[in-house]
This record gives structure tokens, sequence and C-alpha cells, in this order.
């Protein structure tokens, strides 16, 4: 290769990383977010073409690297373009795992059948793409059925045997890693690819739906990891420089996400499942802990709603479940028509990772600055008249402040019994994702509307519409 | 420099950099910034590529080099669109459609 070519896709690379790095830095302002995924997306092209000018494929080659492109381009386009809103958890798992899978299958490519001029360095290289790749797909594919439902919490991975079989699943892949080099396509490598799968598989499995999120962000940061292994492998420094960037990034992320859901990482990991044992127990929407439970109908919660002069909506997963969004926001806009001061009370793990509540709100076009955190809200809820919660439970439990017996004590909640009247909008009395009654339910500011969130917020809608709320103001 | 400690060094200053990108950020970006960081993790792309390109006449390699690059790119493209349909949602008060 020439000295001006070199120079050539060296220049490229740098620009590359350039943009990369920007790129993730862009992606943490709300107003440079959307400009900033597009860097990214051009860098990594822009990396591509500069390895493509650098390597020249033959024809051949270019036959395999068109079909691949095709299939996974292909069907990445149309997951991103049908996935629901709600489903975003499960499929970043999703995509993660198949990450993972990439470098997976590049380190067992080469040790199969190009590690005959490999030195030490690419050997260990490989067998550690190997390990971090295998666990990175096994455990964000856990991850993604475990989120889509698919998976629970087997109890005997809340025994204390989890950790005898994970150990012994981790020295597996540590003889097998350091046998490897010794007989690159033998043995020790599908050793080290069952192992790290199982052991993936084993780490993933006994941590509750609740800290998924939290997993995804470790294992995204892995395959960080696992790129830059693979780097390493194929001597690409962009790869390397890439994947040690994503990687680091992933791990503060990851402290961002257990802030957020106020966990430790290490209670994430080791810790089992939150409240799975409580869930036993009290599970199945049992609704024989409720004593003094007042319920209302839609025409009462419309007048108070009328009559007040600020409102908060604190929505749930419940909300986006039963697809209410769009109503909310039409019953929001009709009482600021109203002259209603409203806004949206969102607890950082509202939906089911951190900010899944204010994408699934942003789909309704409900302007991000009306969705207030729980820091800022909080101290509003003493002046605001009518608070009306919609599928969410845990996330407004009063016991967590005031009840050292409970198994949420402690974590941050929204303190919706401070305002004046709450309206709990629920379907039936069972338990949230923790398995616990909520005091708040037996409070006596607060109604149950009981019901489907939908099909309440549009009989909210119309009841107000025939007090005439909204209709006032056209006519004045 | 030799190409291991130079590889070393590499590793070591995008880790740091990688440490310092991400600061304080704001709740409502939590969700479309794991999964814009996780779209660029399918950089192994080009590890992908550079494997069919080592692969000459190998078919077997040929196979899984272009399987690898397929789970990348989906990783990839994906991830991309899906941040970008997120963060297309996201207005400010009064901002038209």
């Amino acid at each position: 290769m020439t000295f001006s070519m070199d120079v050539f896709t060296g220049a490229i690379d740098l620009a590359a990383v350039l943009l990369l790095a920007l790129g993730i830095k862009g992606l943490s302002k709300v107003r440079s977010a959307r400009g900033a995924n597009g860097l990214a997306a051009v860098a990594m092209g822009l990396a591509v073409v500069g390895l493509l000018i650098e390597i020249r494929p033959d024809p051949i080659a270019w036959l395999w690297i068109a079909a691949g492109s095709a299939a996974g381009g292909l069907a990445g386009l149309v997951t991103a373009r049908r996935v629901p809103m709600t489903a975003m958890p499960e499929t970043v798992a999703l995509f993660n795992g198949c990450g993972g899978m990439a470098s997976l299958l590049v380190a067992v490519g080469v040790a199969l059948f190009d590690a005959g001029d490999a030195d030490i360095v690419a050997l260990v290289s490989i067998a550690v793409s190997v390990f971090v790749g295998a666990i990175t797909f096994s455990g964000s594919i856990v991850a993604m059925a475990k989120l889509q439902g698919w998976l629970d919490t087997p109890g005997w991975t809340q025994s204390r045997l989890r950790h005898g079989v994970n150990i012994s699943l981790a020295v597996l892949c540590l003889v097998a890693a350091l046998l490897l080099p010794g007989d690159p396509g033998g043995l020790p490598l599908w050793l080290l690819v069952g192992g790290s799968t199982l052991l993936g598989i084993g780490v993933t499995l006994p941590i509750g739906g609740a800290d998924m999120p939290v997993v995804i962000s470790l294992l995204n940061s892995y395959s960080g990891v696992a790129a830059a292994a693979a780097g390493f492998v194929v001597g690409s420094q962009l790869l390397i420089v890439a994947g040690a960037m994503v990687g680091a990034a992933g791990l503060i992320l990851t402290q961002v996400m257990c802030t957020a859901m106020n966990r430790s990482l290490v209670s994430v990991l080791f810790g089992g499942a939150l409240g799975a044992s409580a869930g036993a127990v009290g599970g199945g929407g049992s609704e024989a802990g409720y004593t003094r439970i007042t319920s209302c109908s839609a025409e009462e919660c419309a007048m108070a709603l009328e009559q007040a002069e600020r409102v908060v909506f604190v929505p749930g997963y419940g909300l986006a479940v039963a697809q209410a969004q769009h109503s909310l926001r039409e019953l929001a806009k009709l009482l600021e028509a109203h002259g209603v001061e409203v806004s949206y009370a969102i607890h950082p793990v509202a939906g089911r990772m951190p900010g899944h509540m204010n994408v699934l709100l942003a789909e309704a076009d409900v302007p991000y600055e009306q969705l207030l955190e729980m820091d800022l809200v909080n101290p509003e809820f003493p002046r605001t008249d009518v608070v009306i919660v919609l599928g969410a439970n845990d996330v407004v439990n009063p016991q967590a402040k005031n009840d050292p017996t409970s198994p949420l004590y402690g974590m941050p909640v929204l303190e919706v019994d401070q305002a004046r009247q709450v309206f709990v909008v629920k379907r039936s009395l069972g338990a949230g994702y923790a398995g616990i009654n909520n005091a708040l339910f037996e409070m006596p500011q607060t109604a149950m509307v009981f019901g489907d969130a939908k099909a309440v917020l549009n009989g909210l809608l119309s009841e107000l519409r025939s007090l005439g709320v909204g209709k006032a103001k056209v006519a004045a | 420099m030799s190409l291991l400690s130079q590889s070393l060094w590499v590793l070591l200053l995008g880790s740091l950099l990688g440490l310092e990108l991400i600061g304080k950020v704001p709740p409502t970006l939590h969700t479309p910034l794991m999964s814009g960081a996780n779209a660029i993790s399918g950089i192994t792309v080009l590890a992908s590529l550079t494997l069919i390109q080592h692969a000459g006449s190998n078919t077997a390699l040929l196979v899984l080099g272009a399987l690898s690059l397929g789970f990348a790119l989906y990783n990839v493209i994906g991830g991309f669109l899906v941040t970008d349909r997120m963060l297309a949602m996201f207005r400010r008060k009064g901002d038209s459609r």
C-alpha cells in the first residue's frame, strides 16, 4: 500500500473516532441528542468505508459482505420500524446480544481457521473475545426473555447454590482460556464457548425483572469490551479505541442507571431478585390485605378535576400497556384549556427502564418540559389539588418512607400522599412489581377508580366535556 | 513502539476518553442514550469485515464472517434507527410537528 493511501485511510479512521466521541457526548444533551445519534451513525459509516478502502475485498468477499449486510441491515430496519415503544428495554437487550454474538463469531472463526500465524497476544485476545462475547450474548437474551415475560425468575436461582454454580463455571472458563493458546481450534475453545454462555445465563437469570435495565447497561459495556478484544484479534486500532470508549462509557452509564434506580451494582448482580420472596407470598393479585378502600366513579373524579387549579398525573407502565398515553394527553390539553396547571410526575423507574416513560409520553406529543423529575415534583405535592395515579403502584407507596419493615423501605418515592386529593386508576387491587400492599390506597384522601386506564381516561374526557369544560373558553 | 504497546496505549486512552464522555445525563435521555451507546458497540462490524477479507476461499470462514457481519449490522442499523425514532419524538412545548 502506498504512503498516501495509508495517510488517507488513517485520516478517515481519526475522523471516525472523533465523530464517535462527539456523538456519545452529544447524546447526553436533549437539544443535541438526535444530531449526535446521526453523527455517531456517520462515524460508523466512515469507519466501514475506510476499512473497505484499506482491505480492498475481492469479488468473493464482496459477495459475502453483501449477503451479511443485506440480511442484518434489513432485519435491523424492520425491527427498528416495527417495535412498539413499550418494548424498548427488550429491544435494546436483543440488539446488544447480537453485538456480543458478532464478536464471539469473529473470535471463533479466527481460532478455528486463521490461528496459524497468531501470536500470544492474538490468542489471549481470542479467549477474551469469546468469553465476553458469549456472556454478552446469552446474558442479553436472558434479559430480553425476562423483560418479554417469556422467562420467570426460577426459585432455585434465589438460593446460595447459584453462587457455587457460577463460580464453578467461571473457573471452567479460566482453565479453558489458559489452555486455549496451546490448541486454538480444539476442545478448550468449545469449553470456553459453552462455559461462558452458561455463565451469562447463570448470572442474569437470578436477577429480577425490575433490575434488568442495570444488567442491560452493564452488558452493553461488555459488548464494547468484546469489540475492543476483537480489535486485538484482527489487529484494528480503530476497533480497539471505539470498543474501549463504548466499554468505559457503558460503565458510567451503568452507574447512572444504578443511581437513578437507587440500587447498588453489587446488590443488583449478587443480591437476587428484589421482593421475589414477598411476591411469592402476596402475589396472584390477592386483595385480602385491604380493609378501608374507597372507590369512586369517573363522574366524581371529573368533578374534582374541574374544580382543581393544579393537577399532577403520575403515569406508570400500566398506562403504556393500556396504550392510554394519547387519551391522557387529550385530557391534559382539555384541562389546560380550562386554565388548570397540568404536569406529569416521572419516577426514575417509571416504565421499565430509566427514561422509558419519557419516551412513551413523548410518543403522545407531551412536551418534555411538563415531565417533572421526582426531586422537582415532590415539594410541589402539598400545593397540588388533584393527583391522578395511572398504572403506577410501588413508586407512590408511602411505606417506602415511613415503614421500616416494608421491603420497599428506603426507595425514593413520589410523595403523592401530600396532595389534597388522590385518585388511583387501577384495574384491580393486585400487587405491584414488588408484590406488596400499598398504604396509599387506604388513606382518607385517596379514592380508587377501577377500570382500564384508557377506558377511565376516555370516561373522564366525556364527563368533563358534558360539564362544559373546554367549551366555555371557545365561547368566550 | 511495538504494535502491542501501541495497541495497549490506544486501549488505555480510549477507555479514559469513554469515562469522560458521559457526565450528567437528564433522566429524559436515559433510554435513548442506552440504545445509542448500544448501537455504537456494534462497531464489531469492522472485525467481521476483516474476517471475511482474511477468509480467502475458506467457505466456512466466509460463512462465519457473513453471519457475524449480519449480527453486528443488526445491532448497528437497528440501534441507530430506533434511537432516532425515540429522539425524533421529543419536542418542546409549542414545537410544531
